[in-house]
């Protein structure tokens, strides 16, 4: 079974999570000035990345916080997790197992 | 609530591994940060576990980590509002959030040498003693209803179930037995 490390947990098995979309996406930082193209970008618009893909994930049956996983969408390899608010683990950090 | 655990004991997996339903018992659970565990800890005369996935036990009640700021406060039955008012004084003028959840979830104890390998036919966690030793406890999935897990004794755990999946996990749990006992 696909063992995801929570930041909180430990590893966990995958059925425990739930994928929630790209991460890092920031709200428009002035949201009364921000233009119709900032927001659709804000709201619709994601990466469709082939590779390392930075991705919010939530362990809703274990201790039920959102984190941050870098995942190989190819290879669906988990390189790191990271809390929210961390920055995104460097190369080097990001060989774990 | 009329007490229904007498009505429910005991679906007998074997001689010596068992399963059987407790009585009622009071529940709370309780969020907040570092503040409120330690007011609430000494409210209750219980330290309340700040380490991931361990549950502290006292006299009569005991404290279960189940996130960073949430735990599950269990005592024996007692008429609303039990601890709850003693605790929501102490916590007066702190951000915290405090709901009486008794009768939202019944607690099963699985016993008995397999009982781990009981558990296993549902749960996907490691439920060996070096992984999941006495006093560990962890919301997690069994079968498809979500349940806290406690290791109480190296042979004894106990399953805290939402009522309405009650029925549901004592029979996923009879039939799992009849294939490895």
């Amino acid at each position: 079974m696909l063992l995801i490390d929570c930041p909180y947990c430990g590893e966990r098995p995958e059925p425990e999570f739930v994928y929630g979309g790209q991460a890092h996406i920031a709200r428009p930082p002035q949201p009364a000035q921000a233009t119709a193209q900032q927001w659709a970008d804000y709201l619709y618009r994601r990466d469709n990345t082939r590779g390392v893909h930075a991705e919010r994930w939530r362990h809703t049956h274990g201790c039920g916080r959102f984190f941050n996983a870098l995942r190989d969408t190819t290879t669906d390899h988990f390189l790191a997790t990271y809390r929210l608010g961390e920055p995104v683990p460097t190369a080097a950090a990001t060989v774990r197992r | 609530m009329r007490d229904l655990s007498a009505a429910r004991r005991p679906p007998l997996v074997s001689a010596s591994t068992a399963l059987h339903a407790l009585p009622p018992a009071t529940r709370y659970v309780l969020r907040g940060g570092a503040d409120v565990r330690a007011a609430a800890g000494s409210a209750l005369g219980l330290a309340i576990p700040a380490t991931a996935c361990r549950a502290t036990v006292g006299a009569d009640r005991a404290a279960l980590w189940l996130g960073p700021d949430e735990w599950l406060l269990i005592a024996p039955h007692a008429p609303p509002p039990a601890f709850g008012a003693a605790l929501a004084a102490a916590l007066e003028g702190l951000a915290h959030s405090l709901v009486d959840v008794s009768h939202r979830q019944s607690a099963l104890v699985v016993s008995g040498p397999q009982a781990a390998t009981l558990l296993a036919a549902g749960c996907p966690l490691d439920l060996d003693a070096s992984a999941f030793p006495v006093g560990m406890c962890t919301r997690t999935m069994l079968a498809k209803a979500e349940v806290v897990l406690w290791r109480t004794e190296p042979q004894v755990f106990r399953v805290e179930v939402w009522r309405s999946f009650v029925a549901y996990v004592a029979q996923f749990l009879g039939e799992a037995a009849r294939g490895i006992i």
